[in-house]
């Protein structure tokens, strides 16, 4: 009986790419990487007030290497307050907003807001990670996410690396405790720090993170983030399960085609 | 006696210097023996079956239960012998015949 090779179904998703977006060959090496790895969907963060220009220019280098674009803030607060007045102004105009949490004030604020997509903490130093049980708690009523960044990992060597490991270890399993969702991302500063979604879920399997879950965290997770976030930025929005649907017809005419993600590799 | 099962990686290295079989072998085995320690690379039972250097692929071999192990260590690398590089699993396969049949397809 001939045996037929399985197609990967999976859209992959790299919610964080860090490119210098001054240097445009940079950024274009890398969404063309990204897309030659396999994924399907890249988020890149930008700054708080980018042009409308960055933003198009960054369409166009996606849309000519056939990825979707993910516009994403990196919130990095000081303090609680900053964060609020930094959602309120910005929430509107990116589609995922991360925050790196420094703090642990600034944590539990970000893990309680439901207009916070992303939990980011360091990747760099174990005692500035400030998931733990009542983070976790106040994460999963607001339904806020987790990211992890696994590029700063192949940086890190010896006992930082081991600390690190250790902690992530500890906090995946207080995440799967409390239903908060985890999503993985490279956080690549550049083309060396790229890899594929297979040697990232390998990766992660260095914290004990099962295969099937990284895989979800990898595809599905930041998938669905995405999708609610557009859903919620359209302009018919109103709430969850409503929507404007009066003078549809000519709003119909008139409108530019509506963005949806991209179906899955092998379905066309 | 069970069977040995193994499983066949092909990889494709990545850098803008040239990098010699002994380098790949050092670099793989280096990070292995960091990752997992001089008793989890011992269960690893990793050898390279052979390796182009002017293609820059590479066919490795190891336990399956270590399929892993391997696979993080080879995309934890990021320089080989000093010189900046990656290494990427392309296709992984049960039988070194199948392997090569997928790396050609």
């Amino acid at each position: 009986m001939p045996r037929t090779l399985k197609r990967d179904m999976t859209t992959w998703v790299d919610l964080q790419l860090r490119p210098t977006l001054t240097n445009a060959q940079q950024t274009k090496s890398m969404i063309r990487k990204a897309r030659e790895l396999g994924y399907r969907v890249v988020g890149i963060s930008l700054p708080l007030n980018p042009t409308p220009n960055t933003i198009q220019a960054l369409r166009d280098l996606c849309c000519d290497a056939s990825v979707d674009l993910v516009t994403r803030l990196d919130l990095a607060p000081s303090m609680p307050h900053e964060l609020l007045l930094n959602l309120r102004r910005f929430r509107r105009k990116f589609e995922v907003i991360s925050v790196m949490c420094c703090t642990k004030a600034v944590a539990r604020q970000a893990a309680k807001d439901r207009r916070v997509d992303l939990l980011a903490f360091s990747m760099m130093n174990s005692r500035d990670r400030f998931f733990d049980r009542a983070e976790a708690e106040l994460a999963s009523k607001a339904s806020t996410s987790l990211e992890v960044n696994l590029a700063p990992l192949l940086s890190l060597r010896g006992q930082s690396r081991i600390r690190i490991l250790t902690q992530l270890r500890k906090e995946m399993v207080i995440a799967e405790g409390f239903g908060v969702k985890v999503a993985l991302s490279s956080g690549a500063t550049n083309l060396q720090s790229m890899r594929s979604p297979s040697d990232f879920v390998a990766i992660a399997s260095l914290f004990d993170f099962p295969e099937e879950s990284a895989n979800q965290a990898f595809s599905e997770v930041p998938i669905e983030i995405v999708k609610q976030n557009r859903e919620k930025l359209s302009k018919d929005y109103v709430a969850p399960g409503i929507r404007v649907v009066k003078g549809l017809q000519k709003r119909v005419a008139d409108a530019t085609p509506e963005k949806t993600l991209p179906a899955p590799e092998g379905s066309e | 006696m069970p069977r040995l099962k193994r499983r066949y990686l092909h990889l494709k290295v990545q850098s803008e210097e040239p990098v010699s079989r002994k380098e790949i072998t050092d670099a793989i085995w280096g990070t292995i023996s960091r990752l997992y320690g001089e008793y989890g690379a011992s269960q690893v039972n990793l050898a390279i079956i052979e390796y182009d250097e002017h293609v820059r692929y590479a066919i490795v071999r190891c336990k399956h239960t270590a399929l892993k192990m391997v696979k993080a260590s080879t995309a934890m690398i990021t320089e080989i012998n000093g010189k900046p590089a990656e290494v990427q699993v392309v296709k992984v396969s049960g039988t070194l015949k199948a392997l090569r049949r997928k790396a050609v397809t």
